[in-house]
Parts: structure tokens; C-alpha cells; sequence
């Protein structure tokens, strides 16, 4: 067994003590034990799992899942550009491009010295204020050429983050329309008060009358969810708030959390009370860690004012409080079961159901796992009532949706509307002109074209978990596309085949029309992968990876049509370069040292 | 009163918590499977025992039976998907059967057998796999791994060694072993163990047993996958 | 099995080997007395059996071995070009086969172990003229090159295996392998 340097030891002991050698607490472990030395080096694994009694193989396994996790060297500053489609539009590859030669590295390389390394990362909920990138997990919006030759100056004269400007880190709220939600402004404590008042089953009934449904995509039954997790045997019960928000262009929760954030933990704790659960976790994606010590100050506020801990209210058996769990960069762990693996410390792989997280979810106890967002309105039902709550929306989606919106208008960021406004409403206001398509829903949303823009915001219509990526004329769908479907690529989880496989195979199309490589047999065979795609998958992850493609390939079909260059078949790679190691090796150059890519061109 | 459902149009009696693939088996009736083991839990990550039941698509190894519901597995449709699910297994990693030790002997060929699968079809990934030789008695060659994870179940679960862990994520998750040093040598594991005899494929072999069987005298070479579970289950 | 029954004309049939070990087409000789069958039913273009050298107007091509190099794609490109049926022969023709394995090898590494560094060829270069054909960085399977129209896996695949692939081609039934024809080794 290999020993480890004396300092990192004892640091490292810290953490494992901080957490209480608990095996559940091994991503949180991690994630800490990186801040020692910047990753997390062999006999560092090796030790968490021996103070843990836990296999190394179980250690290196997670370590290996979350890509912010680092089991190679990585730069002391390791910047991260943030690649959205939104930031592609927005310039990223070239100022990613400039930060490299600035800096005189290769991205996805380390530079000799150690001091920087520089790649990309899925959508960091910046796309209001793109480009943006993450400095040692610092968000940093707003990127231009100027900002991007201040930050290689400061990385050459490696000055600490804690001495950058204070205004790189400044994320705005950028809340464009308020509507009941970001209008309300409550004391905390006092939704609790009222469904204290109500009791349990009262309380229960309110939210049932309000026909909350969840606003994290899947648009499940708030009530019915919490019902079900109430009259479930096993305890302690769990609530759990998912702020993962990981869905491509979607950043309302992120607005949420950093300026409603007693909203979400009183939501939190309203749902245990309804369900009689005392135990939560927010699970805060890591991405957005820089939100976590002003989270962790409003906890210790409502702590103190008795909001949350012991008897909350002075209400006898009202035990609950919550603790807050870092993501590590993995999109699936949104997915709520993925999730609930995640905070037992595991690899983010979702599980098989049934059983449902309300029967058998965290450590097999009843868990409600809720989206940001609805856990904030049900401050709103618990004020205002469930019939009021309902009289909002329409008859099918009562109240109202946070939208987070991108791309190509004037004024993008968060706005606020009761379900039922149409696409074309919403365009208006943000100051979209010449709209040639909108993504609603994320990535694994719908795209939608501009015959469809009298369509409605609404579960009945074009459902959404709140992403809305706008795209003017000028923009090539086929290009939104593929950067959706490299996205999926990079975050299936791996477990089942279809996505873990699919996803690549889709990419490889992709990247082959692209890369001028394309032939009319291969939108068959991507047709034939949206399929397989859609059906075999294991998780809402891989079914919902081939709709980018599935919708652009129906309402944009000439952007593809346009990339072939040939009707019948072409090789995916290029037949030329696959020589071009053995020219070199040879010294040829000779007319038979060479092929025609394409082979029209031979003939 | 048995509850039953139907599978392709014939009726399946179950019972109540019994997978869709449990009681068709029982019945006499054939669904593949890859990472399903009857000994452990349903895994679910192969997808090879997809049916579709009520109409929306199910693994059957992992799906509770349901009264009334219908069921379509031997389709061609279903056989279709399957077909297409191997070709992806065999693509993203580096399957040549003629060097394999396990060839004859292998699940996920056999079933290549049972579902007609002529081409792997799509383009190959070639992945960079090293084979681990350090063990004395066994070899690991990861070039073959379809991550049914059975040989980390059974190694965790029945030998209490955890000798085998995933790690990475997406295409790039591939096995790893209990060591810092990442050597199959550094660990406990032994050719006696559970694990070292349950890969479906042929990444965990004995060392030095080698072609003992002569190609054409092999487990599918003379029986399909179809009848071999199908007997199993009877006995 | 049953003899195919004759078509309206006698179709043409080329074979050719790419990188392969020539396995495939000991194999398709050896489907013995159908041989004489199979020339009652056809006529050999560009093959083992003939003295043609470049391929041309055919029903059906037989490729064996996967695509090493520069010349393995002209002949491939060829045999696309003139055969209506193409159909890869062999494991090696489907999925590169036995000569793949050199695939995670870097090409540099494969061609200095084998002209530089073996013993007795001390100062020994790697050829550089202009006749030889270049290697390609990776042993493709042909259906990566061209678009083939059937497979026939096996390595080799069997004389009955082929037997019966060809009569259902020239029965005018899609070929197909079950029941034992169907290998991988
Ligand atoms: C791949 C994937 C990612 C998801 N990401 C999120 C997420 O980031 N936030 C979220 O609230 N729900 C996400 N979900 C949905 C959750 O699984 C779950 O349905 C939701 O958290 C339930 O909350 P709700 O009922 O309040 O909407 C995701 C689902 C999938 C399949
Ligand atoms: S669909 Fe993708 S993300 Fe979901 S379980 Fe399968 S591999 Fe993992
Ligand atoms: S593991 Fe099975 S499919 Fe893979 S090479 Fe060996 S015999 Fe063939
Ligand atoms: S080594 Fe074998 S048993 Fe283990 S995961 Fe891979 S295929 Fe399954
Ligand atoms: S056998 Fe059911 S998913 Fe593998
Ligand atoms: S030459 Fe026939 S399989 Fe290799």
C-alpha cells in the first residue's frame, strides 16, 4: 500500500471525521477530498475506502461516474467552458480556442507545469448570460475576449481566485416577468404556520384541490406522489428538493436558489409535514456549488428560528431538517431514482422500477423527490389555498411555470407566466424577431417550428420543465441538433445498452454528416437508432436522446439533406487520412500514397 | 384461480410477483436474457429480454407480470430490436470469436445464432482494452465485456470480495478490479470463486484450460440457447 | 439441400481476397461436388478459378478478408462498382477478423516491429516504394468502405454454409443462415 504524504493525510482525515466515516457520504467525501490536492490521486482512494471499511473497487467506481471527479491530474486552475448550444452561439469554441493559445495548451491536456487545463462541460444553467465557463467549479458568465485575456493573465501570474474581480462571479437573477411566485413575498415560517393550522390531512387535501403537478418534466401529481409516500411503511421518510437542473438551457432553479431559497426549504418542509417525513436533502448540482454557503447560512437562520430541527413551530412530533448534497456533473442524477443512488454515495445508475421511490427510495425508506419549483409553490397553496392555487393555468395545469429563456431575443432570462400562454406570446415579450424555431423543454424536449408557435406552454400541450432555447433564421437546426446529441453521448450513465451504445452510434452519424462524410443510407439508420433508442432505453435519459434528432429530422429535414454527399453510401471516416500515418512513416507522397475520399472522384 | 396474461397470443399463468420472464420460462415459453441470472436479482441493463406488454416496451426480466396484459416477444418486430441490441454489444467492443477461448461457449454469440445476426452492421469502435494476465490461474480480457456486471454481483454478494467494480461512465465505463495497483494478482479473488465462473462472455478465463474442447464440440455448437435455457428450466 | 433451380441465364460470379488468410476461399472449394453444380449455374469473372485480373459486369461479388490497405479499397471500390450483390465472406470481410487485432496498436508501432526492430534485420527500413500498397490505420471490414449487400460470418464459414448462401441467392431467395450454418468461428 502505497503511504501518502503527511499534510493531505490529516486534511484528508478531516473530511472522512467531517462526515462521519459514513459510506453514504462517499460522494460528498470526494468531492472534498479533491479540494485537497486539486483530484484525487490512487492512495488517496485507496485510503477513504479503508477508513470507510468500504472495497477500493466501490470508491474508484463512483470516483469514475461524476466528471467532476478527477482520478488523473488535473491544472491547479482547471477551466471549464461551459458548451450548451446556446454558448456555441454565443462564440464559446472560439474564446476557448483564444484561452488555449494564450495560454500555449491543447484542450482536454494538461500544461507540463501542472498549472492549467482547460475543456469542456455540459450546460452550467448560464445561458442568460453566456458564454460561460467554470474556474475550479466557479461560475463565470458573460465570457469575451476581453474577460478571456484578463483570465489567462491571472492564471500565468496564477493569482488565487479569491483575488479575481468580484464582478466575474456576479450571476445575475436576470427575472424578466414576476408572476405569483416571484411576486410572493412571505415570512418565512408563515406557510408553515398555516398548514400547521390545517393538519396533516387538511394540508394534504389543499394541495390535492390545488392540482399541483410536478414541475420537473415529468408533471406527476403533487398530491398523489405525497399520499403515497405518507401511507408507505418504513422510517424515517424522506423528502427530497432535486436542484440538479441539468436539462440543457433550463436555469429557473438556479434563480430559485439563489433568491427564494426560504421558499424552496419551507416547501420542503410543508411536504413533510404532509407526508410525516424527518429527514430531506437538497441535492444541489455541482455546477451550482457556488450557491451552497448562502443555502447553508438560510438552513442555520431557519434553524435558529425554529423553521426546521426539533418541534418546528413548537409543534409536537414535527421533527425535520435537511441537509444538502453536492452533485459531481452527471446529468442522469436529475433523473430522481439515478438521484437517490447518488445520495447513498453510489454511482449515479438508475434503478429499476418498481418499486417507486415513494414505496422504496432512499436506503429503501419512502422518499417524495420534488422538483425546485414545485416545492416553492406549494408555499403559494399554503397561503392562498388549493382552489385559489387551481383557478390559475388551465384546467389540466394549474398555475404558473417558470420559463428560462435563451438564445436568440433581446432580453432572455427568467420569466413567469400561468400555463396556457402560447409560444408566440412568449417570443413577443422576450424581443425574439425572425424566430425559425424554439426548444422547449430542454435537450430532451421538443423542438418546435414556426407553424407551431400558436401552440400553449401547458402539460396538455408542450409540456416543459422550463427550458426555452430560441432560434432566429440564421441558425442551422441541424447544428442544435447534433450538440443535443453529443450532449446525450457525454451524460448517458452507461448501464443499459441501447444508450449507452446508441448515444455514440448517434453521435458517430452525426459528426460523419457533418464532417462531410454523410449519405442518404445513414438518415435510415439514424431513423432506425431513434427507435431502438426510444424504446429499449432503461431511463428517460436515453428515450428522450433521439428527440432533438427525431423532430429536426421531420421539420428541418433539408438542413441534413444538405450535408450528404451521396445518395447512396459513403465510409464514415476519411479513406485518405487513414494513410496519412503511413505516408509519414514512408516519406510518400506519390499519386498511389493517396485515395479519393469519395469515390465519384476515382471513377 | 391462477392469474395469467398472454405471451405472443398464449396464455401464461403466474404468480403474483413473478417477472413476465420468470413465468414465461416456467411455461415453457423462451425470452433471452444476457445479465439476468437466476440466482441474483434482475439487473436490467442488457435489454436483450425487451417484450413489449400493453404496448409499451418492458424488460421483461425485471417487469412484474401483470393479469390480462399482452404480450409480444417473439415478434419480429422484438426479434428486430434484439438483433439490434447485439449488434451494438458486439460493435462497442472487440469481439473476434475465431481467437476466443470461449467461442461455442458463449451467450452472447449464441444468441447472435438465435437472432440471425449476420453483421454487426454498424461502424466498430476498436476500443483500447489491455488484457490483465497478472493472476496466476485466471485471465481477465476486458476487450469482451458486455457489463452484465455478474462477475461484481457475484463477487460482492457470494464470495464477499468485491474483486470487481464498474467504473467510468457512458461508452467509457469499463471493469476494474479491487487494487490500487488495478492488477487482477493484487487482489484476493480465485479461480474457486463464484465470479471467476460466471461471465456470460469471455473476459474472466481460466488460464491454461485453453481450446479443450474442439471448435464444433461446444455447448451451442451442438444445441441452441433457445433449447439449452428452456431445459434448464425444466430440471 | 435441395439443387437450386436454374435461373434464366447463367449469372456471373467474381471472388476476390482482401486481407484474409484465403481461408474463405479453400472453404468455398470445398463445397466439393457442388462445385460442379455451382458451374452449371454460373460463370466465374475474376476468381481463383480464372485468369481474370480485373473484375467485371457481375451479379454477384465474394469478398474475403477485411480493408488493410490502399489497395484492398481500389479492388473493394471495384467490386462495388460491377457487382449488383456484393457479399462479404468470412469473419474477416465482416468485421475485420484475425488482422484487426492490430487495431489498438499505433500503425507506427505495427510496421517498426515488423521492419526494424526484429531480430536479423538490423538497419532495416521501412519499404518505401512506390509499388507497395500503403497500410491503412486501422483493418476495416469492408461494409465501412462500400455498402455491402449480404454477410456471410464465419471463419471460415463452412462449405455448406456457403452452399446454401449461394443456391438461395440464385434461387432468387433471400439468403439465409440458421440451424447450424451460422457461425462466428
Ligand atoms: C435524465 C433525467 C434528468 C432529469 N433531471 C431533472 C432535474 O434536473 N430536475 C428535476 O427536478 N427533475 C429532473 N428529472 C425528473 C425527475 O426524475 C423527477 O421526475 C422530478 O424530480 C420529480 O419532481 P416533480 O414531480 O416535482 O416534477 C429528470 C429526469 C430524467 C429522466
Ligand atoms: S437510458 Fe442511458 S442514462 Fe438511462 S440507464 Fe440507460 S444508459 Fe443510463
Ligand atoms: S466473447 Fe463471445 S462474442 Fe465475444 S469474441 Fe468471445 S465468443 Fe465471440
Ligand atoms: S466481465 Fe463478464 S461477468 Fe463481468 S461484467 Fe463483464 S461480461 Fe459481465
Ligand atoms: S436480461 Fe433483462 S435486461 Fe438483461
Ligand atoms: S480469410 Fe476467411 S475469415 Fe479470415
Amino acid at each position: 500500500m502505497s503511504a501518502l504524504p503527511a499534510t493531505p493525510t490529516a486534511a484528508l482525515d478531516g473530511v472522512l471525521q467531517r462526515h462521519g466515516h459514513y459510506p453514504t457520504e462517499l460522494l460528498q467525501i470526494l468531492i472534498e477530498a479533491q479540494d485537497l490536492e486539486g483530484w484525487l490521486p490512487a492512495p488517496t482512494l485507496t485510503h477513504i475506502a479503508q477508513s470507510l471499511h468500504i472495497p477500493r473497487s466501490r470508491v474508484e467506481g463512483v470516483a469514475g461516474f461524476y466528471s467532476f471527479l478527477y482520478t488523473q491530474p488535473v491544472g491547479r486552475y482547471r477551466v471549464l467552458f461551459s458548451d450548451n448550444i446556446t454558448d456555441r452561439m454565443l462564440g464559446n469554441a472560439e474564446l476557448m480556442d483564444a484561452l488555449c493559445r494564450k495560454l500555449w495548451i491543447e484542450p482536454g491536456k494538461l500544461s507540463e507545469d501542472g498549472l492549467v487545463s482547460i475543456a469542456t462541460t455540459s450546460c452550467t444553467g448560464l445561458c442568460d448570460q453566456g458564454p460561460g465557463m467554470l474556474v475550479n467549479g466557479r461560475a463565470i458568465g458573460q465570457l469575451t475576449h476581453r474577460r478571456i485575456n484578463e483570465i489567462a493573465e491571472m492564471i500565468r501570474q496564477q493569482r488565487p481566485l479569491e483575488l479575481w474581480p468580484a464582478e466575474y462571479f456576479q450571476i445575475g437573477d436576470n427575472i424578466r416577468r414576476k408572476d405569483s411566485l416571484l411576486n410572493l413575498d412571505m415570512k418565512p415560517g408563515a406557510a408553515l404556520a398555516a398548514v400547521i393550522e390545517l393538519g396533516r390531512e387538511g394540508w394534504l387535501q389543499e394541495v390535492q384541490k390545488s392540482n399541483l403537478r410536478g414541475r420537473g418534466g415529468a408533471g406527476f401529481a403533487t398530491a398523489v406522489k405525497w399520499a403515497s409516500a405518507r401511507n408507505a411503511s418504513g422510517e424515517p421518510k424522506i423528502i427530497v428538493c432535486n436542484a440538479d437542473e441539468g436539462e440543457p438551457g433550463t436555469f429557473k432553479d438556479r434563480v430559485l436558489l439563489n433568491s427564494y431559497a426560504d421558499l424552496i426549504f419551507e416547501g420542503m418542509t410543508l411536504a413533510a409535514w404532509a407526508v410525516g417525513a424527518s429527514e430531506g436533502f437538497l441535492y444541489l448540482r455541482g455546477e451550482y456549488r457556488y450557491l451552497l454557503p448562502q443555502l447553508e447560512a438560510v438552513l442555520a437562520r431557519r434553524r435558529e428560528a425554529g423553521l426546521l430541527g426539533r418541534n418546528i413551530l413548537h409543534e409536537p412530533c414535527f421533527d425535520f431538517d435537511i441537509r444538502i448534497h453536492l452533485g459531481a456533473g452527471a446529468y442522469v442524477c436529475g433523473e430522481e431514482t439515478a438521484l437517490i443512488e447518488s445520495l447513498e454515495g453510489k454511482r449515479g445508475t438508475p434503478r429499476i422500477r418498481p418499486p417507486f421511490p415513494v414505496t422504496k427510495g432512499y436506503l429503501g425508506r419512502p422518499t417524495v423527490v420534488n422538483n425546485v419549483e414545485t416545492l416553492a409553490k406549494t408555499c403559494l397553496i399554503a397561503l392562498g389555498g388549493g382552489e385559489a392555487f387551481a383557478a390559475s393555468g388551465t384546467a389540466q395545469s394549474a398555475g404558473t411555470k417558470l420559463l428560462s429563456i435563451s438564445g436568440d431575443c433581446a432580453a432572455p432570462g427568467i420569466y413567469e407566466y400561468p400555463f396556457g400562454v402560447p409560444i408566440a406570446r412568449i417570443l413577443e415579450d422576450c424581443g425574439a424577431s425572425d424566430t425559425q424555431a424554439v426548444q422547449v423543454g430542454g435537450a430532451a424536449g421538443v423542438c418546435l417550428a414556426g407553424y407551431e408557435f400558436q401552440r400553449r406552454i401547458a402539460y396538455e400541450d408542450v409540456p416543459t420543465a422550463g427550458a426555452f432555447m430560441i432560434f432566429d433564421g440564421s441558425r442551422d437546426l441541424f447544428d442544435v441538433a447534433r450538440a443535443f446529441v453529443h450532449f446525450f453521448a457525454h451524460e448517458s450513465c452507461g448501464f443499459c445498452t441501447p444508450c449507452r451504445v446508441g448515444t455514440s452510434l448517434l453521435q458517430g452519424f452525426m459528426d460523419k454528416l457533418a464532417d462531410g462524410h454523410g449519405a442518404k443510407a445513414d438518415l435510415a439508420d439514424i431513423d432506425w437508432l431513434d427507435r431502438l433508442l426510444k424504446n429499449a432505453s432503461h431511463c428517460g435519459l436515453g428515450s428522450a436522446a433521439p428527440n432533438p434528432v427525431i423532430d429536426t429530422l421531420q421539420k428541418f429535414r433539408p438542413a441534413y439533406e444538405r450535408r450528404l454527399v451521396s445518395l447512396d453510401f459513403e465510409p464514415a471516416f476519411d479513406l485518405d487520412a487513414a494513410l496519412a500515418e503511413a505516408r509519414q512513416l514512408t516519406a510518400r507522397d506519390d499519386p498511389g500514397a493517396h485515395l479519393h475520399t469519395h469515390e465519384e472522384e476515382e471513377k | 384461480m391462477t392469474k395469467q396474461f398472454l405471451l405472443d397470443g398464449q396464455p401464461v399463468p403466474f404468480e403474483d410477483g413473478q417477472t413476465i420472464l420468470e413465468a414465461a420460462r416456467k411455461a415453457g415459453h423462451y425470452i433471452p436474457s444476457l445479465c439476468w441470472h437466476q440466482d441474483f436479482p434482475p439487473h436490467g441493463s442488457c435489454k436483450l429480454c425487451i417484450v413489449k406488454a400493453a404496448g409499451r416496451h418492458v424488460s421483461a426480466c425485471a417487469t412484474p407480470a401483470k393479469e390480462g396484459w399482452e404480450v409480444e416477444s417473439n415478434t419480429p418486430e422484438m426479434n428486430g430490436e434484439r438483433r439490434g441490441l447485439l449488434q451494438m454489444l458486439f460493435v462497442e467492443g472487440n469481439h473476434f470469436c475465431p481467437s476466443c477461448e470461449k467461442s461455442g461457449n458463449c451467450e452472447l454469440q449464441a444468441l447472435g445464432y438465435e437472432y440471425e445476426m449476420l453483421t454487426p452492421r454498424f461502424r466498430h469502435f476498436f476500443p483500447e482494452r489491455p488484457v490483465d494476465a497478472s493472476h496466476p490461474d485466471m485471465l481477465l480480457d476486458f476487450n469482451r465485456c458486455i457489463f452484465c456486471e455478474l462477475c461484481v454481483r457475484a463477487s460482492r454478494d457470494v464470495d464477499g470480495k468485491s474483486v470487481f467494480a464498474l467504473t467510468g461512465r457512458g461508452i467509457h465505463k469499463h471493469l476494474t478490479v479491487n487494487a490500487e495497483s488495478g492488477r487482477l494478482a493484487d487482489t484476493n479473488f480465485s479461480k474457486d470463486d463464484l465470479a471467476a465462473r460466471i461471465c456470460p462472455v469471455g473476459v474472466i478465463l481460466p488460464k491454461g484450460r485453453g481450446f479443450a474442447v474442439p471448435i464444433g464440440e461446444r455447448t451451442f455448437d451442438t444445441e441452441t440457447i433457445r433449447s439449452k435455457t428452456l431445459k434448464e428450466e425444466e430440471s | 439441400m435441395s439443387p437450386a433451380p436454374a435461373p434464366a441465364r447463367k449469372l456471373r460470379v467474381a471472388t476476390t481476397s482482401l486481407a484474409g488468410c484465403f481461408g474463405c476461399h479453400m472453404s468455398f472449394l470445398d463445397i466439393d461436388e457442388h462445385l460442379f453444380e455451382l458451374v452449371e449455374l454460373v460463370e466465374f469473372d475474376r476468381s481463383p478459378l480464372t485468369d481474370i485480373k480485373d473484375v467485371g459486369p457481375c451479379d454477384i461479388g465474394l469478398i474475403e478478408g477485411g480493408v488493410c490497405n490502399a489497395e484492398n479499397v481500389h479492388v473493394l471500390r471495384e467490386f462495388r462498382r460491377h457487382c449488383k450483390t456484393l457479399i462479404a465472406l468470412g469473419a474477416c470481410a465482416v468485421n475485420g477478423g484475425l488482422p484487426a487485432q492490430r487495431n489498438h496498436l499505433p500503425l507506427s508501432e505495427c510496421l517498426r516491429e515488423v521492419y526494424q526492430f526484429r531480430p536479423g534485420l538490423e538497419n532495416g527500413q521501412i519499404p518505401n516504394d512506390p509499388e507497395l500498397p500503403l497500410p491503412l490505420d486501422r483493418v476495416r471490414p469492408i461494409h465501412e468502405v462500400v455498402r455491402v449487400d449480404y454477410f456471410l460470418p464465419g471463419c471460415p464459414p463452412s462449405g455448406p454454409a456457403i452452399w446454401k448462401f449461394l443456391t438461395d441467392l440464385i434461387a432468387g431467395r433471400t439468403p439465409r443462415l440458421a440451424g447450424g450454418l451460422l457461425h462466428y468461428d
